[in-house]
């Protein structure tokens, strides 16, 4: 019942949130300095076809009766059309979002799986020389710049090694037929399995360098939170009746080392989504990070309206997701 | 025992240490090693912006197209980037605009988030409620993508990377200060400060402020790092500074396409990026170590 409560509570208190998103992404094309027609399609325009954007944009009426006609459009799951491509932006940025979610998703993986058992191992052999190199390794992690870092990966990976692919999602002169966009899946369904070797082998510098920064977070949470766990009664009875080191530590010590690590691994989720935008406009990435990216470049506006609203409508369902785990998760935690 | 004998007119030597919290701070952080380190590290770069134009071996702006894509040598300690420009020169001026950035945004953030932040928290109410609502918009965005639309509005510039920065990462400091007071509000020693007739303003002032001022030192230590991140993830989408301005982001994003034949022209800039982050975030962790004893591991 209590847990019920919080539920309810919780998504009540995601209502204002949400009106107040949709008009901050909905001020974006207003708040332009001057008039948004010139700025969208330049000086050199004619006022005929300047003209002809304000009524497709719904510019020349009042204010607020645009801001309800959006919202009304929104709830239809009509996110307008691009200026660019003439095409409805609710069906064009479906494969961008597939290549954003894939994109997130292997970075997570190599986020967490990389920094709880670097952080587990850090623990277990405090003060050796792993441990020194994974405390250094994450301090450094935490301070770099992804951008940077992609640049650095396919310089070093790409170029001078030739043992990855520095852009894109696979090879396209032999492309896997879409089916969800998520290509590793599509190579799957397709029986592909040369293709989904290189659709893996296309994911792994992106989520790399999308990853590292949740990776250094993770690595650095697990192994605190380890050290605490590690230092109590039970850990030592266990000790004390003789398991293996092994089983104390990834049985019984990790257990309960969990609840702060799972509490990162949520929070850090959700920044990967800003991530996405600089990692992908590095490897020609197509998600929406790019499609934003490439949007500004072109002054498409209702394309970055609606770019922005859905990553930012994705973060709040991660945020949600992750608050009600943990609800579930860790019996100790009281929500009243 | 005998040494208790109090003489309330002898005068404190100057050179003895007075004990306080900011001097057992400063006992504590000189202990830190890797605070130390980032403060050495900030004050390496607060004297590379300063002395920049002085011991700068060439004018930032100066192309010497004869002398393009050169790899570093005893004249061009970096190298040169494609328009000839020295980039060892390029990386000291980057300096000032990161630090400026940072500065400034870090200083814009924490002077609004704070007003806002004692408003919500001290007088409570409709004020709080909307307030809050307020950050929790602000929050509900991935913090660079809300600087992107920020900037996509006020156009491409390094002033509106910096205000877009500084807007985003208001509500951090906002809530900071508001669980502060929030806590404050309550202590008896407000209580008696009201019972005895003490306004608000000087309630707020003397007593509220200077006791949320740890978290927030803290806080804007670490939002240092971020903010310079943001400036040069800014710059390098094309939305912050603008040629020929020498911002590190930049110059990634325009020597990216020579990377292959001249990888010192992104070199540089980005261990330069990736030393300022880290020197504020080894400071603010040290900062939180010694100052906010709670957060201890």
């Amino acid at each position: 019942m209590i847990l019920n409560s919080y539920i309810l509570k919780r998504l009540l208190i995601l209502i204002p949130v949400l009106i107040g998103m949709t008009i901050i992404v909905f001020s974006i094309i207003h708040a332009i300095p001057g008039d948004p027609a010139e700025t969208i399609l330049g000086q050199k325009a004619t006022e005929q076809s300047k003209e002809a954007l304000r009524e497709q944009l719904g510019l020349n009426k009042p204010w607020l009766q645009q801001y309800f006609t959006y919202l009304g459009d929104l709830l239809k799951g009509d996110l307008g059309k691009s200026i660019k491509t003439k095409e409805p932006i609710i069906k064009e940025i479906l494969p961008y979002l597939a290549a954003t979610l894939e994109l997130t998703f292997a970075s997570m993986l190599f986020a967490t799986f990389v920094g709880i058992n670097a952080g587990i191992i850090s623990a277990w052999k405090q003060n050796s020389w792993f441990d020194y190199i994974v405390m250094i390794t994450a301090l450094v992690g935490v301070s770099m710049p992804i951008f940077w870092l992609g640049l650095m990966e396919q310089w070093m990976f790409s170029i001078k090694l030739h043992w990855l692919p520095s852009i894109g999602r696979m090879d396209q002169r032999d492309p896997v037929e879409a089916v969800t966009n998520l290509y590793v899946i599509d190579a799957m369904i397709a029986g592909r399995w040369d293709q989904l070797w290189t659709v893996m082998k296309h994911l792994v510098l992106p989520s790399v360098a999308l990853g590292t920064i949740p990776m250094a977070v993770i690595a650095r949470m697990t192994r605190s939170s380890m050290l605490e766990v590690m230092k109590s009664d039970y850990v030592r009875t266990a000790k004390a009746k003789g398991l293996s080191q092994f089983f104390v530590v990834y049985k019984h010590a990790l257990k309960n080392a969990s609840i702060p690590v799972l509490t990162v691994i949520g929070l850090q989720t959700g920044s990967l989504l800003g991530g996405a935008v600089l990692t992908e406009t590095i490897f020609a990435w197509p998600g929406v990070g790019r499609y934003i990216f490439e949007a500004i470049s072109a002054r498409d506006y209702p394309v970055i309206q609606s770019g922005i609203l859905i990553i930012a409508i994705l973060f709040i369902i991660i945020n949600l997701i992750v608050d009600l785990l943990y609800a579930l998760i860790d019996p100790r935690i009281q929500y009243k | 025992m005998a040494e208790i004998t109090v003489n309330p007119n002898a005068a404190v030597p100057a050179t003895e240490e007075v004990p306080g919290p900011w001097r057992d701070a400063w006992r504590a952080f000189r202990k830190n090693k890797t605070a130390v380190v980032g403060l050495c590290i900030i004050l390496l770069f607060i004297v590379i912006a300063l002395i920049a134009p002085l011991v700068a071996p060439f004018d930032y702006k100066e192309q010497q197209l004869m002398d393009r894509l050169k790899a570093p040598s005893s004249t061009h300690w970096f190298g040169t980037d494609d328009l000839g420009r020295d980039i060892f020169t390029r990386v000291l001026h980057g300096a000032r605009i990161s630090l400026w950035v940072g500065f400034f945004s870090v200083v814009g953030s924490i002077a609004a988030g704070t007003a806002l932040g004692i408003i919500a928290g001290y007088f409570g109410k409709w004020a709080d409620m909307i307030i809050s609502r307020l950050f929790d918009i602000l929050l509900a965005f991935p913090s660079i993508l809300l600087a992107i639309a920020i900037v996509a509005i006020l156009g491409p510039s390094l002033q509106n990377a910096l205000y877009s920065i500084a807007i985003v990462n208001l509500p951090t400091y906002g809530r900071l200060v508001r669980a502060k007071v929030l806590s404050l509000k309550n202590e008896e020693y407000i209580t008696s400060a009201k019972a005895i007739g003490m306004k608000n303003m000087r309630i707020l002032f003397s007593h509220i402020l200077p006791n949320s001022l740890t978290p927030i030192i803290v806080q804007g230590t670490l939002g240092f790092a971020t903010a310079i991140i943001e400036a040069a993830a800014l710059g390098f989408l094309g939305l912050g500074a603008q040629p020929p301005e020498p911002e590190w982001g930049k110059m990634l994003s325009d020597s990216r396409q020579f990377i292959q034949k001249a990888p010192w022209t992104v070199v540089f800039p980005g261990v330069s990026i990736m030393l300022t982050v880290l020197g504020f975030n080894l400071l603010g962790d040290g900062l939180r170590d010694v100052l906010d004893p709670r957060m201890k591991n």
